[in-house]
């Protein structure tokens, strides 16, 4: 049992903002809203806490149904992307709020708050306000104050957007640890793809207030239902191109044509998109039957251990693909210098694709052993 | 810089001219006012402020003037906070012009609402009450004082709230305990100027009172007509008129700039 949604929408003034979800989240479950900022993952939240009412679907919770239910009511502790404290607090009170309203003893409620405190490095800052925090810490009191709520859906909105690189890195690791232990629903949501991996547990992908996706955290990644969830679960975005397939020859949008290998080569005469991932566009021949191409680079950027080349492939003029271009990412590991309209060949591995039909559904993937 | 300074200096001299005349008109005695030019008080008395303290006609007029200037600043108060709250927090169908129609409410001039005050006052016994004055003031000053604490309750995120109800405080609670804290500078500035303006204001406070509550603006006018001109009497009556201003705005200065800063002040 846990936290189940039921065909739950939400409009708001003839805006869809969330439209027909599904889900269900097991009690001692971590789960991470994966999609792009507008894609209803705070929305979400916001249903699931109870501070917004959908407008049609429900929402159970162990079973019983508390889909109008006030939010005082349920057993819900949420953190916002920004820092939200109480500011006339002090930090040992902004903590114990939650215990203080519900009356608990004073001996339990500061043994609770120091705990806390303990666990997120807060101790040595307990008498002074928010403010004289900073950003991280002010943050590490919001999560403090989930923690010693012990509620039994805890929701964390984007909690480590806002904080810096090693802070995040920290919390990231130690947030699932912290909350597992209570056995309670967990929700993470996050614009990153990265995060998800790193945190695991399960995924949901959304887009445009519609669940794509549902899964283990790596079968979502590996296995993408469709082609949104698998645009959502990627960064840098998804390489995609449209093909025919005409009998054992494969037709690409920018006009080159040879034998239907790899996952493509058991599918039926259709169109198709196949798209992969930036790791999967090289730059350098991997294979003899990798399939070469030829494009423009775009943009490049260098980070230093990796190097982005955005190229453009441009599509035939005239027949079913309408001319334009495709723009593709590759990921090269070091320092690979390029300028823009410079001509490059590059590389896909017909063996690595995901296929998708008109449906956008996934028509084949590669073989999970191979798709690491 | 120096240049700048001076201009200032002489700026602020010019500014503080007449308020230093008052004060050394109310330390001289009448003959010295009437027999010509002196820049400082050559015989100086305390005698006017002496009178003023110790005559009842004269002190019952502050004190009828307090009595509903802290009425009013209350009951403005306790009528503004919920409506600006709704007004920051809730969308409802013609919130913007029931917002500007409140504050449209401060542009009508008093003298139109003199008389059917008067009447209505009449009418239910309400007449020379400070509770008169009080509420008719309120006609100004509850616009003004929504005005003024909606733009401090909207730059409070609509997130403390529901972390609040989150935790599980019921509204009042949360209200009481977390939200008037952090408005807590917007209810001083509110405070301070529904204090002055219905200190200041004198036609509604002069129609609905005759006697029992008549207010030191109109014991002041009052007592020109009737005794000639004690010059020094009056101008002791304004430093003591000024002073709850003066007194009032220190409290609040600093927070006078940030609602500046929002705009609604």
């Amino acid at each position: 049992m846990g936290l189940v949604l039921d065909k739950v929408s939400r409009h708001v003034g003839g805006h869809a903002h969330i439209e027909n979800v599904s889900l269900t989240l097991e009690r001692g479950s971590l789960n991470v809203l994966l999609g792009p900022t507008l894609s209803g993952k705070t929305s979400l939240m916001r249903l699931m806490a109870g501070l917004d009412t959908p407008s049609a679907g429900r929402i159970l919770v162990d079973g019983v149904d508390v889909t109008g239910r006030h939010v005082r009511e349920r057993s819900v502790a949420m953190v916002y992307q920004q820092f939200i404290n109480y500011p006339s607090l002090s930090v040992y009170e902004n903590i114990a709020s939650p215990l203080r309203v519900a009356r608990r003893p004073k001996d339990e409620i500061d043994r609770k708050v120091r705990e806390a405190a303990r666990l997120l490095k807060l101790d040595p800052y307990l008498q002074r306000t928010p403010q004289q925090l900073s950003g991280g810490q002010q943050q590490r009191t919001a999560i403090a104050r989930a923690l010693v709520k012990e509620a039994q859906l805890v929701l964390l909105d984007e909690p480590l957007a806002n904080l810096d690189y090693k802070l995040r890195e920290e919390l990231r690791e130690e947030l699932p640890k912290i909350f597992a232990a209570t056995g309670a629903v967990f929700v993470y949501a996050t614009t990153e793809p990265a995060e998800a991996l790193l945190l695991r547990g399960n995924t949901a992908t959304l887009w445009e207030g519609r669940l794509a996706q549902f899964g283990r955290t790596p079968d979502v990644y590996r296995r993408p239902a469709n082609l949104t969830s698998a645009r959502v679960f990627s960064d840098p975005p998804l390489n995609t191109m449209r093909v025919h397939k005409r009998g054992l020859q494969i037709v690409l949008a920018t006009g080159e044509h040879g034998p239907a290998r790899g996952v493509l080569a058991e599918l039926p005469d259709d169109d198709y998109t196949i798209g992969f991932r930036a790791d999967h566009l090289h730059l350098e021949r991997p294979h003899a039957d990798a399939v070469a191409l030829r494009g423009v680079v775009a943009v490049s950027e260098i980070t230093g251990s990796e190097s982005f080349v955005h190229i453009d492939l441009p599509r035939t003029d005239g027949g079913q693909f309408g001319g334009g271009a495709d723009r593709w990412v590759a990921v090269t590991r070091g320092v690979l210098e390029v300028e823009p309209g410079e001509r490059i060949e590059c590389f896909i591995d017909p063996r690595r694709l995901f296929v998708f039909g008109h449906d956008g559904r996934l028509a084949a993937a590669p073989p999970l052993v191979m798709a690491a | 810089m120096l240049r700048a300074r001076i201009v200032l200096t002489l700026y602020i001299l010019l500014l503080m001219l007449p308020i230093y005349w008052l004060v050394n008109m109310s330390l001289k005695t009448n003959t010295e006012i009437v027999s010509g030019l002196t820049l400082w008080p050559h015989n100086l008395t305390f005698e006017n402020y002496r009178r003023i303290f110790t005559d009842p006609s004269w002190y019952s007029g502050y004190l009828n003037s307090l009595q509903y200037v802290v009425l009013n600043t209350v009951l403005s108060i306790a009528l503004a906070l919920p409506a600006a709250y709704a007004f920051s927090r809730y969308r409802f169908v013609g919130d913007k012009h029931l917002f500007f129609w409140l504050l449209s409410n401060r542009m009508a001039p008093a003298a139109v609402f003199a008389l059917p005050f008067f009447n209505l006052y009449s009418a239910i016994g309400l007449f020379d009450t400070p509770l008169a004055v009080a509420l008719a003031h309120c006609l100004f000053n509850v616009p003004l004082a929504v005005w003024i604490l909606e733009g401090f309750m909207s730059g409070v995120p609509r997130e403390i709230d529901e972390t609040a109800y989150l935790d599980g405080y019921s509204f009042s609670h949360f209200f009481v305990k977390i939200f008037t804290p952090l408005v807590a500078s917007g209810i001083g500035v509110t405070a301070f100027f529904c204090f002055m303006f219905s200190w200041v204001e004198l036609l509604l406070a002069r129609t609905l009172t005759s006697v029992d509550a008549k207010p030191i603006a109109a014991t002041m006018t009052r007592t020109v007509s009737a005794s000639g001109m004690d010059w020094g009497l009056l101008a002791a009556a304004g430093v003591l008129t000024i002073l709850p201003g003066a007194l009032v705005i220190w409290f609040v200065r600093n927070y006078i700039a940030k609602g500046f800063a929002l705009g609604r002040v």
